[in-house]
């Protein structure tokens, strides 16, 4: 995977439906692993996918604050949703993996890195605000002085193929967040879906090897357009925005500001937001032991910023409200993280938003805070 | 941020950070009343050679199946082999230490954060102030400040304790008075045959005669509390936030930035810090519960 544009000047590809049928060969033949979204209890998630089959073909998301539904298409598109309650992140940085482990022998305990092979992910339907999203990641794994190797070594190996939005969910905000819909760099591969097919573009060597695989014809003008329509198509559905004029400031000086109340009246410290967050990364670490004691692993699972127990220190909590968590959670995203990382964490993909079960949407947030300024 | 005094995490950088090294008990001093210094080797050799670390660094020590605790690093940075760690008693894993005997292993990772920035006391009068167990953040500090004397103005430590039997390291606290650093202290609560100051430790400063504000550097390491009210005092007498330093604390569990426990503001107190200039730090303390 690399950020690249296009390297050889390719131009766009056409891919019929029946040759990406054999998507799933070629990938399976170059080792890969494929990750892509399917149905499960009622939701489209990322899973492992193995056919043409598994794609969630002819549904949809129906998305607002605090609801997701599925509903029939009335026609046979692959990739005819938006995003749902899952983002690849939990490939990248699992939810539950071991760290370290410790042996006790007669010289006392031995420390070692727990034996894993990092898995060959192929990612297939990536969304724009989801490739903003892996490269912020990235920031926080890989780009600072420390660098996580479970991360890394699933990171490197990942091949990319994005397929742009040609729909737009009420809770969609990335325009505001300058991160899609169309995606423009960090994948191998980019389809466009049109009823027959898909327009492809190849970006790297990774995804050139899978492109090459499969019959493609050069893309026609007119491919290019439909192409280009479907795309606005999702341009033009995005409603939903969010001012991030002077955002870090704004909310560093607004602390105090009696919205944090207001919302900590909704909010029910219930961590979903932080769960179906593309970018968040905050974990605890747990020891788990065998029965005799002598074989202990340390093991990270996500943690959130609104679970109770994440800021204990000395006896007591730093953050003993939902008021300072919800505020923590928001100007860490927003603001503190442009600081820490040269970036925005939001990139407007507005999972937070649907799946907050009291339907907090935290671009109304921020236009609370915006319009009355302490 | 403050890079400038971020030290020791290239040269000590382990290949994963998340794996310990085996470190054994050498020594166990007994200090006060639920606190003890461990004298500590790196068992591997390679390790133990290539460990350096600043003054005001950290570890993280690793109990298997208690877990881990960041503890300062006490001893003097220009002796690395035996690594001095001032533990007091307080949770889980400070409590399996405590239970733990000379010749017992435990993990260790580290150093990490940053140091007391010896360069902003060169020249200069230097004062010293800690609270209870944050005097043994800045032992390593006083080391370097004695090691090299000539090049610093006046020395001092302001020392608060509970009371007169916690006080820390006082055999020692007299070699370092003869040797050029000038010892004020207060307790809070004394004892019978107690002679000298009850109080917070602002007041020593307060009191602090022959005090040259725009000459001093400050460091300070204690309760949050107590570090901004002496910051108060400091500023009160004439010194700007830019001349002093505090070592602030928040639950530190990865020690790397990668878990966002210890998040204050923009900062990561456990990459970022947890020694920072008080101007950099101090608007994030005065929020409640950020």
């Amino acid at each position: 995977m690399s950020e690249g544009l296009q390297a050889a000047n390719a131009p766009p590809c056409f891919l019929s439906k029946e040759q990406f049928a054999k998507l799933f060969k070629v990938l399976r033949a170059l080792e890969y692993d494929v990750i892509g979204p399917t149905i499960d209890q009622e939701a489209i998630v990322y899973d492992r996918i193995s056919s043409i089959d598994d794609l969630p073909r002819g549904w949809t998301d129906i998305q607002e604050p605090g609801k997701y539904r599925l509903e029939k298409r009335n026609d046979d598109a692959l990739f005819g949703y938006v995003v749902g309650p899952h983002s690849w992140k939990q490939n990248l940085f699992p939810p539950v993996t071991t760290l370290s482990v410790a042996d006790r022998t007669d010289e006392g305990w031995q420390f070692s890195e727990p034996e894993q092979d990092a898995p060959k992910f192929a990612f297939l339907g990536v969304r724009a605000c989801e490739l903003a999203a892996l490269k912020i990641q990235d920031r926080v794994f890989l780009e600072g002085p420390y660098i996580d190797p479970q991360y890394q070594g699933r990171r490197n190996q990942a091949l990319v193929i994005a397929v742009n939005c040609t729909q737009a969910a009420s809770t969609c905000f990335c325009t505001s967040m300058k991160t899609g819909p169309r995606c423009k760099a960090g994948y191998d591969l980019a389809l466009t879906e049109l009823p027959e097919g898909f327009v492809v573009e190849v970006v790297t060597p990774q995804g050139e090897a899978v492109i090459n695989a499969l019959e493609t014809q050069i893309a026609t003008e007119e491919n290019q357009n439909q192409a280009e329509a479907a795309r606005q198509q999702a341009v033009d559905q995005i409603t939903r925005t969010m001012d991030t004029t002077d955002i870090r400031d704004l909310l560093m000086s607004n602390l105090e500001h009696p919205q944090w109340d207001d919302v900590a009246e909704r909010c029910l410290s219930c961590t979903n937001c932080t769960m179906v967050c593309p970018t968040c990364f905050c974990s605890s670490v747990e020891e788990v032991s065998d029965l005799t004691g002598d074989h202990v692993e340390r093991e990270r699972q996500w943690d959130s910023c609104f679970n109770v127990d994440f800021s204990y220190m000395n006896g007591g909590l730093v953050r003993n409200s939902i008021r300072n968590r919800y505020r923590q959670w928001m100007t860490h995203k927003l603001a503190t993280w442009i600081d820490q990382f040269g970036t925005s964490g939001c990139v407007g993909c507005g999972r937070c938003i649907t799946w907050c079960p009291v339907g907090i949407d935290l671009t109304q947030e921020v236009a609370a805070i915006r319009e009355k300024q302490t | 941020m403050n890079s400038s005094c971020a030290t020791g995490e290239t040269s000590n950088a382990q290949p994963n950070p998340w794996v310990p090294q085996t470190a054994r008990i050498r020594e166990i001093t007994p200090e006060v009343d639920n606190v003890a210094t461990y004298h500590l080797t790196l068992v591997d050799p390679a390790a133990a050679n290539a460990y350096h670390f600043q003054p005001g660094q950290f570890n993280m020590l690793y109990v298997p199946g208690a877990g881990e605790s960041a503890i300062s690093m006490s001893g003097d940075p220009d002796s690395p082999e035996t690594l001095a760690h001032t533990i007091r008693l307080a949770g889980n894993v400070t409590k399996s230490i405590s239970e733990m005997k000379v010749g017992d292993t435990l993990g260790l990772r580290g150093p990490f954060g940053t140091s007391w920035p010896l360069e902003a006391c060169k020249g200069r009068d230097v004062i010293l102030v800690a609270g209870g167990i944050g005097l043994p953040p800045l032992r390593p500090l006083i080391y370097r400040l004695l090691a090299e004397r000539q090049q610093y103005g006046r020395l001092h430590l302001l020392y608060g304790a509970r009371s007169p039997d916690m006080r820390l390291y006082t055999a020692e606290r007299s070699l370092w008075s003869e040797r050029g650093l000038e010892l004020k202290e207060t307790v809070d609560r004394s004892n019978p045959g107690w002679l000298g100051n009850v109080g917070v430790v602002p007041l020593l400063l307060e009191r602090l005669e022959s005090f040259e504000p725009k000459q001093t550097t400050m460091m300070i390491c204690g309760p949050e509390l107590m570090m901004r009210f002496t910051a108060r005092t400091a500023m009160q007498r004439g010194m700007t936030a830019e001349q002093i330093w505090v070592s602030t604390e928040r639950n530190m569990q990865c020690a790397v930035g990668l878990c966002g426990h210890c998040q204050l503001g923009p900062e990561f107190i456990c990459k970022d810090g947890p020694i920072f200039r008080y101007d950099q730090i101090s608007p994030y303390f005065k929020v409640e519960g950020l």
